[in-house]
């Protein structure tokens, strides 16, 4: 059991590590350090926290293996795509700040709105089939996306579904997807997100409907005698993990000039499945570093070329393999353990005492 | 007559994916684990016989021959290396180094045949069949491929009824501890469970190829998926239940192509999916296990 000062002092490191990291990159930034390729990885590495502190609400304090996590990132990259779009062509609004919020607020929405379609039957089921489901819903959304056109006319939205020939100033072009997005995300705003991440997923981790939430994971029956309504508290992980996804998607989707549906395939689920596992289930501080160095490894990796994500794959596997491997990690234990020992020794009373508040 | 046709390639299309099917089934059953690589095997599998029939002129036959036997040591050396080290881990942990290995094996095709896709040269040139005065013609390769599937699930099924290996497939996929208990050497039969698998996916992958003859380091992996949702959806773990998803979704692909929407093809595909594990959560043939409290 962690206590409340553990869990304090916890989420005092997460927001300290990534305010930390924001003057960093700021300051950089300012100097003019930062070479032109990471520049251009800062917005998507915001996005790819967010996703992968989302999907591990649903994963780590949930426990459902959902695997159509990229579904609710298009969904909202492309709503954002098109509110944007038509916010500047039909009201000429050139405010990009303003416009930005209002598309990422859609774009949650929506996607809040995906989340609670699909939720209302995946939700009945459990384990391996949810997750093929889930992947079947990421399928799904792809191949409708690739059916959907919209157009601005005067100031007026026009979708047509399987049908090219729109009015007016064509904002989504089906398979081709967007073209012409105003490249309106900004660093700052991804950093904002993050935070909105952190304290939404932060708070709910630690509230009533949290622990709720942690129970359902822990023993679904013991929790479902205890009263506690199984069907609303998933929903509420699941939900909430989507419209933070589709948060993420718009600012995603704004910070390319064109974007296509095919751009979200389940490969980019299973990538955000990677940083959540990898960061570690449950562990919030985790995704984000995981996402992190996830996504700069393969730029940094670039010199290699065509070896890059081969090496990717190997590093994959043989950091599985080692952190799950009981031999392997008695054996890497050992020299860990000695340093605790020698640890305790100096303040013996310490880690009792914690035990004993909880 | 158009309809007529359509099914069949419904039903060859649908015996392809059967016969992936089959591989991620027995797996899943026996092992517990969902094989994201099976799709990757397949491409492998396609790539030795593409090289078999192209630089080295071999025979159709020795070309599937070879494809299988490297795709069942393949798929021997993924389980040793990769999978047996976690046989106690998380099913998670598992799922992230299958996709890990599936990266690894597409990557490796990628730098030994390149990205550009190749042309699979056809396996057996075989004649049309042509039934009802020439209105309906039934190319050869898809006899052989329906002709295949079924050879092969009569052999799997006797095989698991009868066979000593099979039935300690069967009760390793029943209760781990208590087949260990008994005598059966797990890890063996594990083995050998993945040894059938990829042998069948080299042959999903010629056949595959022989209908569709874009051959490149990506073309296992959306098949893999659909089989694998064939899978769930027939209930995953059981073999007839493997081969009727397989089929099933193989047919409705082909139909929901023909006559709702080509684009919305593969979304017919997972609606299904989705409406047939609401009313029968386990899928079709699969055995619901009671929670015991």
């Amino acid at each position: 059991m962690k206590t409340k000062r553990s869990k304090l002092i916890y989420n005092c490191v997460t927001f300290g590590i990534i305010i930390a990291a924001f003057i960093l990159m700021q300051l950089m930034l300012s100097a003019g350090s930062l070479s032109r390729t990471m520049k251009g990885q800062l917005i998507p590495i915001c996005c790819w926290i967010v996703m992968a502190v989302s999907l591990n609400l649903v994963i780590g304090i949930s426990g459902e293996l959902s695997l159509g996590h990229a579904g609710f990132m298009s969904v909202g990259a492309f709503t954002g795509i098109v509110v944007s779009g038509w916010l500047l062509n039909a009201f000429q609004m050139e405010n990009t700040l303003l416009r930005l919020v209002i598309a990422m607020a859609a774009g949650g929405l929506m996607a809040g709105l995906a989340g609670v379609v699909i939720g209302i039957p995946v939700l009945r089921l459990r384990g391996d089939y949810l997750a093929i489901v889930t992947l079947a819903f990421g399928e799904i959304i792809r191949n409708v996306l690739n059916c959907v056109y919209a157009s601005v006319e005067g100031t007026s939205l026009r979708l047509g579904f399987l049908n090219p020939n729109l009015p007016g100033t064509l904002l989504l072009n089906g398979p081709n997807g967007a073209v012409k997005v105003g490249k309106i995300a900004t660093f700052e705003a991804g950093f904002i997100l993050i935070l909105i991440t952190l304290v939404v997923v932060l708070n709910l981790v630690n509230s009533r409907s949290g622990r709720a939430i942690m129970a359902i994971r822990d023993n679904r029956i013991a929790a479902e005698s205890m009263g506690i309504p199984i069907t609303k508290y998933k929903m509420m992980a699941f939900v909430t993990s989507a419209v933070l996804a589709g948060m993420a998607g718009a600012l995603y989707g704004l910070n390319f000039s064109t974007l296509v549906p095919g751009k979200f395939k389940f490969d980019q689920s299973i990538n955000v499945l990677v940083f959540v596992v990898l960061g570690g289930i449950g562990n919030i501080l985790g995704s984000i570093i995981s996402a992190t160095v996830l996504t700069i490894l393969p730029e940094v990796l670039r010199t290699f070329a065509d070896y890059r994500m081969l090496v990717y794959a190997v590093v994959l596997i043989v950091v599985m393999i080692t952190t799950n491997n009981p031999k392997l990690q008695s054996l890497l234990r050992t020299p860990a353990q000695r340093l605790k020992q020698l640890f305790r020794r100096k303040q013996p009373a310490d880690g009792e005492k914690g035990g004993q508040a909880a | 007559m158009v309809f007529l046709s359509n099914l069949v390639n419904g039903i060859s299309l649908g015996s392809i994916y059967a016969i992936i099917a089959l591989g991620y089934t027995m797996v899943y059953g026996i092992a517990k684990m969902l094989n994201f690589a099976h799709g990757d095997v397949i491409m492998v599998g396609a790539y030795i016989a593409f090289c078999a029939l192209q630089y080295w002129n071999l025979h159709p036959l020795v070309a599937l021959l070879l494809a299988m036997v490297f795709c069942t040591l393949l798929g021997i050396t993924i389980e040793g290396l990769a999978y047996r080290p976690l046989r106690r881990a998380t099913s998670l942990a598992v799922l992230i180094t299958a996709i890990g290995m599936s990266y690894l094996l597409q990557n490796l095709a990628l730098l030994i045949w390149g990205a550009t896709p190749k042309n699979f040269p056809g396996l057996f040139s075989l004649g049309a069949v042509s039934l009802f005065s020439g209105q309906l013609k039934i190319s050869g390769n898809t006899l052989l491929t329906i002709a295949a599937n079924i050879v092969i699930m009569i052999a799997l099924t006797t095989f698991t009824a009868k066979t000593k290996l099979g039935k300690a497939m069967r009760c390793v996929s029943e209760n781990r501890g208590a087949a260990e208990l008994m005598g059966i050497n797990v890890n063996r039969t594990i083995s050998a469970t993945f040894a059938i698998g990829s042998a069948l996916a080299a042959i999903a992958g010629v056949l595959l190829c022989s209908a569709y003859p874009t051959l490149q380091p990506t073309t296992g992996s959306m098949p893999g998926i659909k089989a694998f949702t064939a899978a769930v959806f027939g209930g995953i773990g059981s073999i007839p239940g493997a081969m009727i998803g397989g089929i099933l979704l193989g047919v409705i692909e082909i139909l929901g192509k023909a006559y709702i929407s080509t684009e919305l093809g593969d979304a017919i595909v997972f609606a299904v999916l989705i409406v047939v594990l609401l009313v029968r959560p386990t899928g079709l043939l699969g055995k619901a296990v009671r929670e015991k409290v």
